[in-house]
């Protein structure tokens, strides 16, 4: 029993390494890389692992290539999936503000990503920040756009439309997000 | 009465506008419903039987393509209204015109799970690092003044000037077309499925030509002349000509794919251990 414990437990290790550090320009791990380190019971010791980061409010988060959530993956669809980790609840305004996000950016990250994914996913860049200058500085507008871009949450094609990227996909919680947004009480206008 | 050229020219109009709508839909991404797709295609029957040229017939079938887009887009339209992701955005963009942008914040905040991510040294770039600063020249070596030689200006010949490669004997384009050929011609030969192993193509007798071969192999990939396809899982790299350059700037995003050539890789290949 304590040899199998003391099996997982290793691979646990290297799985940790390998998620929390850095190895390419994006964060996470591809499933194949995980599976040639790992072996092929790899699935199993990023469950014992996102068990044990539970209790830090952290996740293993799996990004699957076809862009939605997929209830039951086949091996090769985990192969081709990215594992990241991830904050599990919530951060304070206070402490997004900590790492490095100011209250303004982030009210327009909010509001590009739920304006695109209101117009299926596609919407041109001029209407994404018509709707930010509404809240944010005009000057400010387009720096931030090609922030959100450069950070991987938004891409843009050469006909200057925007999409959403990967680290959205990861990072953010897209029917949440619209159901939150659309269930608030507006402020009346005073 | 209309005259027969008159007809057409009124036909050919008809169709840009189709097009034209079409296209800006798809662009703009608005609604596809705003397109009559029945009453168009009455309009596109309406004429077919005018047109005699194939430049007419081409439009034709080009102004059906649009529509066929058109038809595309309003089928992924009603699967979208239908997931449980569809939002007006007519009323999203309302909200998020009135909410606060303190409001804002909060709601994404609930959403936002951002990724934990460590930047690190390890040990090995530790190592790397110490023998690049042993190997180092100090700082006053490295700039040490080297008092340049009296030049006297003189004149080259052609031959000269290729001899010491500062000109080429053909242009670079042309070059390139002629190793494209030769990817095709090989591919014939020895490939399978219209592909060939990366390794079988590059490689060659001498690793300076392995190298340039490598060289040029990258700019045939980067204009279009062919394709990689790279399987990660079986660690192989095949390369594809294709049958006329293909422009990539579209709205796939570009990669760059770094293979290393290198000695021991080529000794590898040479001893049939590399495939």
């Amino acid at each position: 029993m304590s040899k199998r414990k003391g099996y997982y437990a290793s691979k646990v290790k290297r799985a940790t390494h390998m998620l929390f550090f850095k190895r390419h320009t994006k964060p996470g791990v591809k499933g194949w890389e995980l599976r040639k380190t790992l072996g092929s019971d790899y699935p199993k010791v990023l469950k014992i692992l996102d068990d044990y980061l539970k209790g830090l409010d952290l996740q293993v988060k799996t990004v699957f290539e076809e862009e939605r959530h997929v209830e039951n993956p086949s091996l090769e669809q985990l192969d081709k999936a990215r594992f990241l980790i991830t904050l599990r609840g919530e951060l304070t305004p206070k402490e997004a503000k900590m790492i490095g996000w100011r209250i303004d950016d982030l009210a327009g990250l909010s509001i590009a990503i739920s304006y695109i994914v209101s117009k299926k996913g596609q919407a041109p860049r001029k209407e994404v920040e018509d709707l930010l200058r509404d809240k944010l500085p005009g000057w400010k507008v387009g720096l931030n756009v090609d922030r959100y871009v450069r950070h991987g949450y938004l891409m843009q094609d050469e006909n200057e439309q925007l999409y959403l990227d990967w680290r959205t996909r990861a990072e953010v919680d897209q029917k949440a997000l619209i159901d939150l947004l659309l269930g608030t009480e507006a402020k009346p206008s005073s | 009465m209309q005259s027969a050229k008159e007809r057409e020219k009124l036909g050919r109009e008809r169709l840009q506008r189709i097009m034209e709508t079409c296209r800006s839909v798809e662009q703009r991404s608005l609604d596809p419903f705003v397109i009559n797709v029945t009453e168009n295609l009455n309009n596109l029957r309406e004429f077919l039987q005018d047109w005699k040229l194939p430049d007419d017939l081409a439009l034709d079938a080009e102004t059906v393509n649009c529509l066929a887009s058109v038809v595309r887009l309003q089928s992924e339209w009603v699967k979208h209204r239908s997931t449980t992701l569809y939002a007006d955005p007519f009323l999203l963009e309302e909200k998020l015109r009135t909410i606060s942008k303190e409001k804002v914040v909060r709601i994404f905040l609930r959403a936002w799970d951002p990724a934990v991510e460590l930047e690190q040294i390890s040990l090995h770039s530790i190592a790397e690092a110490i023998r690049y600063w042993q190997s180092l020249l100090p700082f006053n070596e490295r700039w040490q003044q080297t008092s340049p030689g009296e030049v006297r200006a003189g004149s080259a010949t052609r031959e000269e000037l290729l001899r010491d490669r500062i000109l080429r004997d053909i242009a670079f384009s042309e070059e390139l077309e002629n190793f494209w050929q030769t990817l095709k011609e090989t591919v014939a030969d020895k490939g399978h499925e219209g592909k060939i192993r990366y390794w079988d193509f590059v490689g060659a007798e001498t690793y300076e030509e392995t190298v340039e071969r490598a060289f040029m192999t990258s700019f045939l990939v980067t204009y279009g002349y062919a394709t990689l396809e790279v399987r990660p899982l079986e660690e192989e790299i095949f390369i594809k000509p294709n049958g006329k350059p293909v422009p990539l700037a579209g709205k796939k995003q570009l990669v760059s794919i770094p293979i290393a050539v290198s000695v021991e890789d080529w000794t590898k290949w040479k001893r049939g251990e590399l495939q």
